[in-house]
């Protein structure tokens, strides 16, 4: 059996591993409400905002604010879900399968990749596709600008997929990544340009939110849907491309460095001991 | 030395206590801080033979097959298992190997079907004519006694359907070797039959070398060629169901009525003492019983001495 005919194999063996998580999720109600219920809310707050108008551009405020609502869930999605998905598969034992398949490893991590790619395309469309029918001036953000579009979402992915994957390798406890995780993200959020201009805070403040990645997500999508006239509150006047692929990219290449250390430290210590202890604290907790 | 044929590859396949075995341990340690779980444990399996490991909670059962399915770093001593050092195995090596886990709720949203296809695609660029990979899946949900749950998602399952799904990811690649930790924990009465059944078939029919641990005395009985007692870290003995219960049981117990009164008798000759006590009184003997410890009054005797601390140190030379 040659190298490559080894790889295509479980490339395969991927896609349609991610191809039944998928399915698995999309299709039970209480996983499926937990992503849908998000996503509403943004898009209610949204709608009652609109009609409104963005002072002196002619923008629509609900279209002005949905890009910049687009790349944080990209973000969450990325991080937290991945997090949140490998720090379970851990504890449950899903990972201790895969690891006793041959390829097993290679193949859990291409199913996962598969999956979030999916969840975070099915996150942005779920946003987008109401948006445009329910905003004024979000279709033509979209006609105009889907190619920057795509080029920012699979940046996104590239930034935040990694860096979740390395940070649930981190917890042994998945209810901790959601509770310990959602407090930096939250403040993260709030302080990086999605519901109001970063250049409305302090410069030092400006200075933080611009090291992480929610910022440049939800500046690369506002580049991408909203019309210049709406530069006027970034910072510098511009959509700042090139900083946004440097920065993005930077994370990137963070978390493709990081999550194969950590992923395989993790791998080592999986045993069936340690799930049975988690099974055994779990059963405690019920 | 028994040689019984060439496999593909031209090596000779041996079988027996002289060819090269399945799994070779010796001097295995383990310690986790400064417990020292394993103290020196040296076994080895030959080709085609059941092994049931045997031995009180935390006796070391669950660490010793860890370690031998590569899962588990060990401390100290040589681990061979089909011919590799299971820690840097690879994935060919782990293609050959069936692990049956013990699940809890992993891949609840999956379908058994789609489980066990997935898990099968695996195995397929590791298939030879002598050991065709991945087995049929429609075969392997019957030989579980799946058919009927091939749709159900795994989370719908009862407890020990689950466990017939874990016993068949531990086999859908048809293994040379089959590790199972605790398999029947949670099996009704029929599905134990079941299962015993199946393990029989998998060591006659496909010459599956098996190596289960469990603390039922009755399934070590009834599965295994030979069993290892694991006691304190140590094996403490190592023989077939028979020879250990003869080597090792106590002495057999004797008990006889004369003439209306009733006699008991400890004697590590029964049959001798029964002679003798025929030539002395002839027909006056009455209500004669004979009965010899089983491997289950053995197995507490065993268990007893090392958890009061106390050593057995004479067990180990007696059971060999």
């Amino acid at each position: 059996m040659s190298g490559t005919t080894d790889r295509a194999h479980l490339v395969r063996l991927s896609i349609r591993r991610g191809r039944i998580e998928t399915r698995g999720s999309f299709t039970d109600p209480m996983e499926l409400f937990g992503s849908v219920m998000m996503i509403g809310i943004f898009l209610v707050v949204l709608f009652f905002q609109r009609g409104g108008e963005v002072e002196g551009t002619g923008v629509d405020t609900a279209a002005a604010s949905l890009p910049g609502v687009i790349g944080m869930m990209v973000v969450f999605t990325g991080v937290l879900s991945t997090a949140a998905a490998l720090s379970l598969d851990r504890e449950d034992g899903t990972l201790l399968r895969a690891k006793a398949l041959p390829g097993g490893m290679a193949v859990y991590l291409g199913g996962k990749i598969v999956f979030m790619v999916v969840l975070i395309g099915a996150t942005v469309l779920l946003l987008l596709v109401p948006g445009m029918l329910l905003y004024d001036g979000t279709a033509a953000g979209v006609a105009r600008g889907w190619p920057v579009l795509l080029g920012v979402l699979l940046l996104g992915i590239a930034a935040t997929v990694p860096l979740g994957a390395a940070l649930g390798s981190l917890f042994e406890n998945p209810r901790l990544v959601n509770g310990v995780g959602m407090f930096p993200v939250m403040g993260l959020t709030a302080i990086s340009g999605v519901f109001y201009p970063v250049t409305a805070l302090p410069e030092w403040v400006q200075a933080i939110a611009q090291v992480f990645p929610i910022y440049w997500m939800a500046l690369g999508m506002r580049a991408a849907l909203l019309p210049d006239a709406m530069l006027a509150v970034e910072v510098g006047e511009s959509w700042r491309t090139l900083e946004t692929v440097g920065v993005l990219g930077a994370w990137a290449v963070l978390g493709m460095v990081l999550a194969p250390v950590l992923l395989r430290r993790m791998a080592r210590r999986v045993s069936g001991a340690k799930v049975e202890a988690a099974r055994q604290k779990a059963m405690q907790r019920v | 030395m028994a040689v019984i044929g060439e496999e593909a590859g031209g090596t000779p396949a041996v079988r027996g206590p002289d060819g090269p075995a399945v799994v070779e341990v010796s001097g295995l340690r383990m310690r986790y801080g400064s417990k020292d779980v394993l103290n020196g444990v040296d076994f080895r399996i030959d080709r085609g033979e059941v092994l049931t490991l045997l031995g009180p909670n935390g006796a070391g059962k669950t660490t010793i097959i860890e370690i031998l399915e590569g899962f588990r770093a060990r401390s100290a001593g040589e681990v061979r298992v089909l011919g590799a050092d299971p820690i840097s195995g690879g994935e060919a090596w782990r293609a050959r190997i069936g692990v049956v886990l013990q699940s809890w709720r992993d891949h609840s949203k999956w379908r058994v079907r789609d489980l066990l296809e997935l898990f099968a695609g695996h195995y397929a660029p590791y298939s030879s004519p002598e050991r065709p990979r991945p087995r049929d899946v429609d075969e392997l949900l019957e030989l579980v006694g799946l058919t009927e749950h091939a749709g159900a998602k795994l989370g719908s399952l009862s407890g020990g359907q689950r466990r017939r799904v874990d016993v068949a990811v531990g086999i859908v690649g048809r293994p040379e070797l089959l590790f199972l930790d605790e398999p029947t924990a949670g099996f009704d009465p029929q599905a134990r039959r079941d299962f015993h059944d199946l393990v029989h078939a998998l060591a006659d029919e496909e010459d599956t070398t098996i190596l289960l641990t469990t603390h039922d005395l009755d399934e070590a009985e009834k599965l295994a060629d030979r069993i290892l007692m694991l006691a304190d870290g140590r094996i403490v003995a190592d023989g077939s169901p028979e020879a250990l219960a003869r080597e090792l049981g106590s002495d057999a117990e004797v008990r006889w009525r004369v003439g209306g009164e009733r006699f008991v008798h400890s004697t590590p000759d029964g049959t001798g003492f029964v002679r003798g006590l025929f030539e002395q009184h002839g027909e006056d003997v009455t209500d004669l019983e004979v009965r010899r410890a089983g491997l289950e009054e053995v197995y507490m005797d065993l268990v007893r001495r090392y958890e009061s601390g106390g050593p057995a140190a004479g067990a180990e030379e007696e059971a060999r």
